[in-house]
């Protein structure tokens, strides 16, 4: 096991333990960076979709994990930032203007949100936002002279000084663009998390009475919550709308909003990793059922069925393994198995037995 | 002037009176006790200070300010903290987490400076981990520094809450009832911390306490309490001989 003596308080506040764990999130960098190189067009485009989802997992780990409010109606958020990020696009407004100007316009939108949502409190806050969820839809079909109704919109390449991104026409360059929010977001991230800010939403998440009585205004750091989350969520929205390439106003559904939900969850909320993790779930478990089914059914000789609705079938009893036997995620299971590889042969079965209790968020007060 | 006054005060919920014209105040430096039967409206009083409840009638006033002006979270802002009596810690957090949560009065940075971590935030970090490792070496917390305070016992989160209070820089510490549940070496300990907070650090203590050893042990004043109505104020052997104090506890003789 790895011990690191701490002789300053500087080893504490950044953001890596030491230059061992600095270095491999380093290479892990620049192994990703160098995927158009490794992968071929297929593969590179799921990645580039699990980067996407990562990015609205953080969005809405902001909220759901590290302040405790639920949201089920983060979909309708990835649709203002779709929606916006195109329209300001279509306006003439140039992408490196248009895309953040699209998550800060969402930002604003999820505070608008978030003034009636203040007093609420898990299922019911949950039910608000999912309700929300529907209303986008019904809302784009209205607004039909702006969003294009039910026909959609489509979005084809921007230009980001004279260099052409096109999801189809030029993945690598799209890949990387994808790469760098997830990279920024991801710094932004950890930068509040060693912050003040940062620790006064685990205060609200943990306990409300005790984060007031320390001088936190619970009602401000909520909204702060909500706009940083609804940001995110909205600029991985617009990298949603440029993946797809046509979207209408089902793309956005509710079960976006739970598909979300639960891939936190099953990443372990309240961890940065989490979303990363869960998200690399949901970008590959469709490709992995379609593989296996071949798998079985060459096995069995039968012809390949499509049953429908597999795929959330499988994805709600992974959820709920993950609610019964690993309440903290994925992340909580790898925190696990390196631990018994760093103490090994002197690793205990109970050792993180006191740690196994629900976070607020999922016991749902 | 006096740091903290109440002037009849007065809390109804309902039908109910849970704290009956009261008036009393607690000065600089001394440690002030609340003592009373269960459901005497003890803790009614730290909620009231700590603006969870709006009073009926009457006025609160800290160090010049009018408290009843300001929201809940304003309160910590003048420099009042305060522990619960059902450990209200962070749970899911280590101890210094917890603590540095208790710098929050003091933050200066805005969201921009970080999320982008400029060298101001680095500084404000850098000088409430300082604050915050005065206060580790002074309760003996170093071992739990890291912990996670989900599987500390119940002794340690006790002292990490009143270390947590510390952490803000307060100018009056409420502490709701710090020794309930503690061993007897524990209770002594806390005696001396008490004692330390306010001869060291200068801090006027205003605490509710069931334990009478330690009542009498640490405080300059006792304030009784029945009914939601004073008793009797005074030293603690004042107090512990009043009849009312007497009657209120053990009944009337027949």
């Amino acid at each position: 096991m790895r011990i690191v003596f701490k002789t300053n308080y500087m080893q504490d506040i950044r953001p890596w333990k030491d230059g061992y764990q600095l270095t491999l999130y380093l290479i892990l960098l620049v192994v990703v960076a160098a995927a158009p190189w490794l992968l071929d067009d297929f593969y590179l485009g799921e990645l580039t979709n699990v980067l996407i989802w990562a990015i609205a997992g953080l969005g809405l780990m902001v909220l759901t994990g590290h302040t405790g409010q639920v949201s089920l109606g983060h979909a309708a958020f990835l649709a203002f930032g779709c929606y916006a990020n195109v329209i300001l696009l279509e306006a003439g407004v140039p992408f490196l203007i248009a895309f953040p100007l699209a998550g800060i316009l969402t930002g604003i939108a999820g505070v608008t949100v978030a003034i009636p949502a203040l007093r609420l409190h898990g299922i019911y806050l949950a039910i608000f936002t999912m309700a929300l969820s529907i209303l986008m839809d019904d809302v784009i079909v209205l607004a039909e002279p702006i969003t294009g109704g039910v026909g959609g919109k489509f979005i084809g390449g921007v230009d980001i000084f004279g260099l052409t991104i096109d999801r189809w026409g030029t993945p690598a360059p799209f890949f990387w663009l994808v790469l760098a929010v997830a990279f920024l977001v991801t710094l932004g991230y950890i930068n509040l998390l060693r912050a003040p800010l940062g620790r006064s939403f685990i205060a609200v998440r943990d306990s409300e009475v005790s984060a007031q009585a320390m001088g936190v205004d619970i009602a401000r750091t909520k909204m702060i919550s909500f706009a940083l989350s609804c940001a995110v969520t909205g600029w991985a929205g617009a990298l949603m709308g440029m993946y797809a390439g046509a979207f209408n106003n089902e793309t956005f559904s509710v079960l976006i909003s739970i598909q979300l939900l639960m891939m936190i969850v099953i990443g372990g909320l309240g961890s940065i990793h989490g979303a990363f993790l869960g998200a690399i779930v949901i970008g590959f478990l469709p490709q992995f059922l379609s593989i296996s089914k071949e798998y079985v059914g060459a096995l069995f000789g039968g012809s390949t069925v499509a049953i429908p609705g597999l795929e959330f079938g499988i994805f709600g009893m992974i959820l709920i393994g993950f609610i019964l036997f690993e309440p903290m995620g994925m992340y909580g299971r790898w925190l696990k198995i390196r631990t018994w590889f760093e103490l090994f042969p002197f690793y205990r079965k109970d050792m993180f037995k006191r740690q196994k209790s629900y976070l607020k968020t999922e016991r749902l007060r | 002037m006096s740091l903290l006054a109440f002037e009849n005060v007065t809390l109804k919920f309902g039908g109910l009176t849970a704290v009956n014209d009261l008036s009393f105040s607690v000065e600089e430096g001394e440690v002030f006790a609340i003592v009373g039967p269960n459901g005497a409206g003890k803790s009614t009083v730290f909620n009231l200070i700590s603006r969870f409840y709006d009073p009926f009638a009457g006025s609160i006033r800290f160090d010049g300010h009018d408290l009843l002006q300001v929201k809940p979270s304003g309160v910590a802002t003048y420099g009042v903290a305060r522990t619960f009596q059902n450990i209200e810690l962070f749970e899911h957090a280590t101890v210094l987490q917890n603590l540095l949560v208790g710098r929050h009065r003091h933050r200066k940075t805005n969201l921009l400076s970080e999320v982008l971590f400029l060298p101001s935030a680095r500084r404000q970090e850098l000088e409430n981990r300082e604050k915050v490792e005065e206060i580790i070496d002074f309760l003996d917390l170093q071992a739990y520094r890291d912990k996670m305070i989900s599987g500390l016992p119940y002794g340690v989160r006790k002292v990490v809450e009143v270390a947590r209070a510390l952490a803000t820089d307060p100018k009056l510490l409420l502490l709701d009832e710090p020794a309930s549940g503690l061993s007897v070496e524990e209770t002594t300990d806390m005696r001396w911390w008490i004692d330390d907070i306010r001869r060291q650090m200068g801090i006027t203590v205003l605490m509710v306490e069931h334990d009478m050893g330690l009542v009498s042990g640490v405080s300059d004043r006792v304030l009784a309490m029945a009914d939601g109505a004073m008793l009797a104020l005074g030293t603690p052997a004042q107090v512990q001989s009043h009849p009312a104090v007497v009657e209120a506890y053990l009944g009337k003789a027949s």
